[in-house]
């Protein structure tokens, strides 16, 4: 249990990290630890497949997707960076304070959640439970894959000169 | 349920609800467009935790899995087509500023 805490800690530190840096680059190298420690915790509670998942595409594809945009769009001069930093320091100052604020509160809330457990899983493999059971998804994961795929084609298409 | 697991569950409730936390702040106080996007990706994950948790109390691991893996798909696509339109505006703006981008302001 004590280990699930700390893991649960160093998730919202890296998220925490990934949102108060300055640079973006090192915001897009955060949220992949983010991704990585929420790996830990998904094999943690038995869910490998997903961590599989998770740990190839979101700290992978996703991550290498925001560097790329990141390195395609051109970086702040040294004035701007000056400018950014006293905006973002009038911004985020109050972020810590309200998570701790909100930390305390939830700790002080004494919650007794009354979980009503369902009946027991009569399908364990994720295998059967993806392809069998929740066939409908993977239809709407082929109709979603589908609008991305032509949402970029749209969005990168070149103009036709006139 | 032992004493135990319902314990994961409030801890790992109260972390999500700090990652949410984040999650929004990050999306309604930056104005760069890539910052926001990571905090919608920050919220995703706290979402995500979330069920991946619920799956592990109730012993539905193989459904958990199954909604994640989904959700992990709609992540990416989202996020896609999301960067292709940050590096639109880029390039016809020259800017990654949401401030820049007012001009259907009413």
């Amino acid at each position: 249990m004590q280990i699930d805490i700390a893991i649960l800690l160093a998730l919202v530190s890296a998220a925490l990290w990934s949102v108060m840096t300055r640079s973006l680059l090192r915001s897009a190298i955060g949220l992949a630890f983010t991704s990585v420690i929420l790996t830990i915790i998904m094999f943690r509670m038995g869910s490998p497949l997903a961590a599989v998942f998770e740990l190839s595409v979101c700290a992978g594809l996703i991550s290498v997707l925001f560097v790329s945009t990141i390195s395609l769009t051109h970086p702040l001069t040294a004035r701007e960076v000056l400018q950014h930093m006293r905006e973002r320091l009038a911004r985020f100052w109050l972020l810590p304070v309200i998570l701790i604020a909100v930390g305390i509160i939830l700790c002080l809330v004494t919650i007794k959640p009354v979980i009503p457990l369902p009946p027991p899983e009569p399908i364990k493999d994720v295998r059967v439970m993806l392809w069998d059971i929740r066939k409908t998804d993977l239809l709407g994961q082929v109709i979603v894959l589908l609008t991305g795929v032509f949402g970029v084609v749209i969005l990168f298409k070149e103009r036709v000169k006139k | 349920m032992s004493a135990e697991i319902t314990h994961l569950f409030v801890v790992s409730g109260l972390f999500a609800a700090v990652l949410s936390v984040i999650g929004i702040y990050c999306v309604l106080m930056t104005f760069n467009l890539i910052r926001a996007l990571i905090g919608l990706e920050i919220l995703i994950k706290a979402v995500t935790l979330l069920i991946i948790v619920a799956g592990h109390v109730t012993g539905h691991e193989a459904l958990a899995q199954s909604l994640v893996i989904t959700l992990i798909v709609i992540e990416a696509v989202m996020i896609t087509v999301a960067v292709g339109i940050v590096l639109g505006i880029h390039s016809h703006t020259g800017s990654l500023d949401a401030r820049n981008i007012r001009n259907l302001k009413g």
